[in-house]
C-alpha cells in the first residue's frame, strides 16, 4: 500500500488495481463500480467545495457558515417542492428540481452578499475573527431554520427522472449520481468560463492577485469582493440543492459536509481552483477504495491519515499558486 | 512563505474547530438560548421553593428529558409530545393522588453527557418524582448512574439491545426478545436465510447484531456481511456495492437517525427494491418514514409492538387525540406510544402506592397493567420491563405500516435472553 500513498492524483490507480485483481480481491464489476462510486463521491465533494474554493481559496475568508449556506439551498429546494405540490399540475411536478437550482443559487448568493456587506468586509485582515464571526452566523442560521421548519428532518421527493439508474451489464449507475456528476462539471465549466473568459472574472483575478495594482488601475475592489463572495455563496446553494437527492435535510446538514469541503480545498491547494478538482477526486476515490476494503469508520480514519501525510509532503496542497496575497 | 505557514496553521485550527463544532453544534445551538431558560427556571424554582416551604404543594413535578435539538431531535421530539399529551390527559382527569402533574421539560440535545447533566439537574434541583426520557442507548447509559445514585426513577420508552435491568429504570420499549429475536425468526421462515447486518456504529447495533449472529448460527442460517457506519453517515454507495456483491436475502437494518434517509434513498437509486432484497428495520417507524419518503421505503419491513394502524379501541382514541393536539399531519409510532403509556403506568403505580416515594412506587408497579393503544401491557415484577405483543409490518405507499404478523399473546420481557440457549455465552460475557 505504500506506493499509493505517493500517488495522490488518482491517475495511477490502475497500477494498483491489476495487482489487486491478481490477488483475487477485486472483480471487474467491483472495479468499475468502485471507480464510479469514487468519482461520484468526488463530484459531491467538488460541488460542496467549489463555493468554498472561491471564498476561502481565492479570498482567504475562513467562512464557517458555508455549510449553512448549503443548508439554505437544501431548504429552498424543499420549499419550492412544496409550492409545486400545492399549486402546479402533477405533470409538471418534476420541474421543481430544475427550477430550484437557480433559485437556490440566487437566494444563497443574496445571503452571502448580505453577510459580506454587513460583516465580512470588516474582517478581511483579521482571519481569526472572521472564523469566529462566521461560525456564529452559522449557528444563527441553523437556529433560524429550526424555528421556521422545525427540528425534524424534512423530506424532498426526488424528481421521477432522477430515480432509478442506468443499467450497464450487471451494474446500475444511479441517475441521481450521474446528475450530480454532470452538475459538478457544469458548475466547474461555468466558473472557469467566468474567471478566465469574461472581463468581470478577469477583474476578480486581478484583485486577488494584486489588490493595490488593481486599485491603481481603477478596479473597484469593494464591488469585486462583494461579487466574489456572493458567487462563492451561490455555489453553496447549488450544492444544497444537489444534496437533497442523497440524504436527509435538516438544520444541521451543513455541519456534516463542511469538514469535507475544507479538506478538499486544503488538499487541493489554497488559491487554485484546479486544485479543488484534483483534491475532490483524489479524496473521493481513495475514500471509496479504503471503505470498500475496510469499513466506513476505518475508511475515514485512513483518508485523514493520508491527508496528514500528504500535507507533510506538500504543505501548500496539490496545486501551488504563486500569488502575491499568499506570500 | 511564513505567511503561508501561518495560513495553514489557521486552516488546521479551523478544521479542528469544525470538528468540535460538528460534534457539538446542536448542543451549542441549544445552549445558546439556554441562559434565558435557566433564568426562567430558577425564577420558577424560587417560586416553587416558596410554595414548597408551605409543606404540601398541590402539584407533582415530573421530568421530561429528550433531545429537542441535534441529530436525534427528528425522533425524540414526538415522544416528548406524546408524554406531554398523557400528562395533560391525566391532569384533565383529576391528576394523580388529587394533584396536578407539572412537567419540567429539558433538552438532552443529542449529546450523552448533557443527558446525564440534565437528569442530575431534574433529580437534585427540581426534585422530580420521575423522569420520562431518553432514546438512544447511549443516552440511557449516561443517565443510568445518575438515577441510581440519586435513587430516582426513569421511564425509558424505546426498544433497545437488552442486557440491562437497572432497579431505577422502567423499560417500556421492547426488549430484544420482543422485537429482534421474533423478527429474525419470521424472516428465516418467510424471506430466506442469508443475512446482511447493517448498523450505526454504537452500542445498540453492535450488541443487537452480536445476538443476531448467535441466533443465526444456532439456526444454521448464513451471515454474508456486517457493516457499521458512523452516526450521521450520508454516503451509502460503497456499502450498497458490498451488499450487491454479497446478494443477501435480507438486510437487517439497525441504522439510527438521519442515516436511514440516505441509505433508503440510495438503495432505491441503485435499483434495489423490496422485491430483490427485503430490508427489515428496527429503528424506522411512521415518524421516520415521513422524512425518508414513503416512495423509497415502500414494501420494506419493520418490527415493532405498535403501529398507527393497530386495531384496538384504545388506539383509535389515542390517534384521534394525538392528531387533535399536534395536527392532522402528525403520525404516531411505537416509541411515541411507549412514551405515552409509560406515563400512565407510572401514574397508576403512584395511585397504587399512595405516594410518589420511589421505593414504594417501584414495589407497587410490579404486575400493574394498563390498556395501552397496542393492547394490554403489564410490568414484569422481576426486570421492570413490559409484556408486549410483537408485530411485523410492511410499509405502504401512504407511509403507514400494515401488519403482516403478530405474536399470539403479549410476550414476557427477557432482556438477557435467558430463555435461549444460543444466547448463553453472549449474556454471560455482556453481563460482566
Amino acid at each position: 500500500m505504500v506506493f499509493i500513498i505517493k500517488e495522490v492524483k488518482g491517475s495511477r490507480i490502475y497500477v494498483l488495481l491489476p495487482f489487486l485483481m491478481r490477488k483475487g480481491l477485486f472483480g471487474l464489476n467491483e472495479i468499475i463500480i468502485t471507480l464510479f462510486n469514487g468519482l461520484s463521491l468526488g463530484s459531491i465533494l467538488l460541488v460542496i467545495a467549489l463555493g468554498l474554493a472561491i471564498t476561502f481559496g481565492l479570498m482567504n475568508v475562513i467562512n464557517m457558515a458555508h455549510g449553512e449556506l448549503i443548508m439554505v439551498g437544501a431548504y429552498i429546494t424543499y420549499v419550492i417542492q412544496n409550492i409545486f405540490m400545492d399549486y402546479a399540475p402533477a405533470a409538471y411536478f418534476d420541474l421543481y428540481f430544475i427550477i430550484s437550482i437557480p433559485i437556490a443559487m440566487l437566494v444563497a448568493a443574496g445571503i452571502g452578499m448580505l453577510l459580506e456587506v454587513s460583516l465580512i468586509r470588516h474582517l478581511y485582515k483579521r482571519p481569526l475573527d472572521s472564523l469566529l464571526a462566521t461560525w456564529g452566523v452559522g449557528l444563527v442560521l441553523q437556529q433560524l431554520a429550526r424555528s421556521i421548519f422545525g427540528a425534524p428532518n424534512v423530506g424532498v421527493k426526488s424528481p421521477s427522472f432522477l430515480s432509478g439508474g442506468l443499467s450497464v451489464g450487471s451494474i446500475t449507475l444511479p441517475y441521481s449520481r450521474l446528475f450530480i456528476l454532470a452538475l459538478s462539471i457544469i458548475c466547474l465549466i461555468s466558473i472557469f468560463y467566468y474567471f478566465y473568459r469574461t472581463a468581470s472574472g478577469r477583474r476578480v483575478r486581478a484583485v486577488m492577485q494584486n489588490r493595490q495594482m488593481a486599485e491603481c488601475l481603477g478596479v473597484s475592489t469593494r464591488k469585486v469582493d462583494m461579487l466574489t463572495f456572493a458567487i462563492g455563496s451561490g455555489f453553496a446553494g447549488v450544492a444544497g440543492c444537489a444534496l437533497t437527492l442523497l440524504g436527509a435535510i435538516g438544520p444541521t446538514i451543513g455541519t456534516s459536509y463542511i469538514i469535507d469541503a475544507f479538506m478538499v480545498v486544503v488538499v487541493g491547494g489554497v488559491g487554485a481552483l484546479f486544485g479543488a478538482v484534483a483534491g475532490a477526486l483524489g479524496i473521493g476515490i481513495f475514500n471509496t477504495i479504503f471503505e470498500f476494503f475496510t469499513n466506513a469508520t476505518i475508511g475515514k480514519v485512513l483518508i485523514f491519515l493520508l491527508i496528514i501525510a500528504f500535507l507533510q509532503w506538500r504543505p501548500s496542497g496539490l496545486v501551488t499558486s504563486r500569488s502575491r496575497s499568499l506570500d | 512563505m511564513r505567511k503561508q505557514k501561518q495560513l495553514l496553521f489557521l486552516i488546521m485550527l479551523g478544521l479542528m474547530a469544525v470538528f468540535v463544532m460538528a460534534c457539538s453544534a446542536a448542543d451549542n445551538a441549544a445552549n445558546a438560548d439556554e441562559p434565558a431558560d435557566d433564568a426562567e427556571n430558577s425564577e420558577e424554582d424560587s417560586g416553587e421553593d416558596a410554595s414548597n416551604s408551605e409543606e404540601e404543594s398541590d402539584t407533582i413535578k415530573v421530568g421530561v428529558l429528550h433531545s429537542l435539538s441535534g441529530t436525534m431531535a427528528i425522533s425524540e421530539t414526538s415522544v416528548q409530545q406524546a408524554e406531554l399529551l398523557a400528562i395533560k390527559e391525566i391532569n384533565e382527569n383529576g391528576g394523580v393522588l388529587g394533584k396536578q402533574l407539572e412537567p419540567v421539560v429539558e433538552d438532552g440535545a443529542s449529546d450523552w453527557p448533557t443527558f446525564a447533566e440534565k437528569a442530575k439537574k431534574l433529580l437534585q434541583q427540581d426534585e422530580v418524582a420521575t423522569i420520562f426520557g431518553g432514546w438512544t442507548s447511549a443516552s440511557r447509559k449516561a443517565m443510568l448512574p445518575v438515577v441510581e445514585e440519586n435513587n430516582g426513577l426513569l421511564f425509558y420508552p424505546v426498544q433497545y439491545e437488552g442486557m440491562e435491568d437497572s432497579p431505577n429504570i422502567f423499560y417500556t420499549g421492547a426488549a430484544p426478545n420482543q422485537q429482534i429475536v421474533p423478527a429474525v425468526n419470521w424472516l428465516l421462515e418467510n424471506r430466506g436465510d442469508s443475512f446482511f447486518l447493517l448498523g450505526s456504529d454504537y452500542v445498540f447495533p453492535r450488541t443487537a447484531n452480536a445476538a443476531i449472529r448467535a441466533q443465526l448460527d444456532a439456526e444454521g442460517a448464513e451471515l454474508v456481511g456486517e457493516e457499521y457506519t458512523p452516526l450521521g453517515h450520508t454516503d451509502y454507495n460503497t456499502v450498497i456495492a458490498k451488499i450487491k456483491s454479497e446478494n443477501p436475502d435480507v438486510i437487517f437494518n439497525t441504522l439510527n437517525g438521519d442515516s436511514n434517509v440516505a441509505f433508503f434513498k440510495q438503495l432505491n437509486d441503485a435499483g434495489i427494491t423490496s422485491e430483490d432484497i427485503t430490508v427489515l428495520s428496527v429503528s424506522v417507524a411512521e415518524e421516520e418514514i415521513k422524512g425518508i419518503g414513503a416512495d423509497v421505503i415502500e414494501g420494506h419491513l419493520t418490527s415493532w409492538n405498535y403501529y398507527q394502524t393497530t386495531d384496538t379501541p384504545e388506539n383509535e382514541e389515542f390517534v384521534a387525540n394525538y392528531k387533535a393536539e399536534y395536527g392532522e399531519d402528525s403520525v404516531t409510532a411505537d416509541p411515541i406510544e411507549a412514551g405515552y403509556f409509560g406515563v400512565y403506568l407510572w401514574a397508576k403505580a403512584v395511585e397504587e402506592a399512595g405516594t410518589t416515594d420511589v421505593d414504594a412506587v417501584k414495589e407497587a408497579a410490579k404486575g400493574i397493567t394498563f390498556d395501552a393503544p397496542n393492547g394490554t401491557v403489564k410490568i414484569d415484577g422481576d426486570n421492570q420491563h413490559v409484556y408486549k405483543t410483537v408485530r411485523i409490518g410492511e410499509v405502504q405507499s401512504d407511509g403507514m405500516i400494515s401488519e403482516l404478523w403478530h405474536s399470539d399473546e403479549a410476550i414476557k420481557p427477557d432482556p438477557y435472553l435467558e430463555e435461549y440457549d444460543w444466547a448463553k455465552e453472549l449474556s454471560d460475557s455482556l453481563a460482566e
